[in-house]
């Protein structure tokens, strides 16, 4: 059945992503993308309901319903792995936020030399 | 060789959560030999900073708690920072001797290595237990396969790395998985690196606050999707 083989072919998909760190901004711009795309296949939905049950027939599920419910457990996976990477990445960024305290507080960096006064130079020049 | 004897080049570092019954002895002892002795504090929330102070050591103290692996990683940039020649890592529970340490920065001196990693399966003076035993076998076996540095031990908590070794380090892995990352790390970046011999005391305080098997669990998650 087709149903099957995009089912393990999403998930398997779901899995892969995870693994790869997001990068940028491609990533903001599928995000963004996948909203509007989202957004509009839900107005298709509400204008054309029995649009989802053809689909099923299509791919041999037997309801749109259930075809519904399939594609809204691929896309919370999707959205639990996502979102697990992205907490890794602020975890990250919060670590070494942490660190650069904990360091500094502890052994304060050398003083900078102080610059040469340039006031006093121009000032001079004024003069 | 005086100054040989006293180890004023090298820094040890300590990463400490929670440990004020213990950490005082092990920082007291340390500074029989090594002066320089950074315990990173990682929020400890029993007062372990002020104990590790009053012994002597060099406090850092994390805002937050945010795991051994990042402790280490804030230990070995203070340490680089204070202009340590030689870098220790050294639990703070007691588990370690201060011996197998020197022993280990005489051989970094020797320019034998740029890290020494120590193990305590390169002799029988260690006794884990037999679940111990098992968790370590398996982690040994998968870091071996996934690091391509093949050592006897992969999670000891003792090793000593030279300057040059201490600062290609990035410890990302806050939590427990940072043990295979610095083999990864070592093995990619080319260092030279041997094993050393050590004896872990496990005491029944040491016991009582061991690895649990969910903790193999979090450390492959943890490898997997980092």
């Amino acid at each position: 059945m087709l149903i099957k083989l995009l089912l393990l072919v999403a998930i398997a998909a779901v899995f892969v992503l995870g693994l790869r760190a997001p990068s940028g901004a491609r990533h903001l711009a599928l995000r963004r993308v996948t909203v509007v795309v989202a957004a509009l296949v839900a107005t298709l939905s509400v204008v054309f309901p029995d649009a989802w049950n053809a689909i099923a027939e299509f791919v041999g599920v037997g309801r749109g319903t259930d075809l519904l419910l399939y594609g809204l457990i691929v896309a919370f996976l999707l959205y639990m792995v996502t979102t697990y990477r992205r907490f890794r990445d602020m975890e990250q960024q919060i670590t070494l936020l942490a660190r650069r305290i904990a360091v500094d507080e502890a052994v304060p960096r050398p003083a900078v030399p102080p610059v040469p006064a340039e006031e006093d130079v121009t000032g001079d020049d004024q003069r | 060789m005086a100054h040989q004897a006293l180890h004023d080049d090298t820094c040890v570092v300590v990463p400490l959560y929670n440990e004020a019954t213990v950490v005082g002895d092990v920082v007291r002892d340390l500074r029989t030999s090594f002066p320089v002795v950074v315990a990173v504090d990682d929020g400890s929330t029993d007062g372990s900073a002020a104990v590790a102070r009053a012994a002597g050591a060099v406090v850092v103290e994390h805002p937050i708690n945010l795991g051994q692996g990042a402790a280490l990683q804030t230990g070995i940039e203070t340490a680089l920072r204070l202009g340590a020649e030689y870098v220790v890592t050294f639990d703070s529970d007691g588990q370690h001797q201060r011996v197998d340490a020197e022993a280990m920065v005489a051989r970094l001196r020797s320019g034998e290595a740029d890290v020494v990693f120590g193990s305590r399966f390169l002799d029988a003076r260690t006794r884990p237990g037999l679940v111990k035993r098992a968790v370590l076998r398996a982690a040994i076996v998968y870091s071996n396969a996934t690091t391509g540095v093949h050592l006897t031990d992969t999670h000891n908590g003792l090793r000593a790395l030279n300057r040059r070794a201490a600062s290609t380090l990035r410890i990302r892995q806050n939590r427990m998985a940072h043990a295979s990352e610095i083999i990864e790390q070592v093995g990619r970046a080319r260092l030279r690196w041997v094993e050393h011999p050590v004896h872990i005391l496990y005491t029944d305080y040491s016991r009582s606050k061991g690895q649990s098997v969910f903790n193999a669990v979090n450390i492959l998650t943890e490898m997997i999707y980092r």
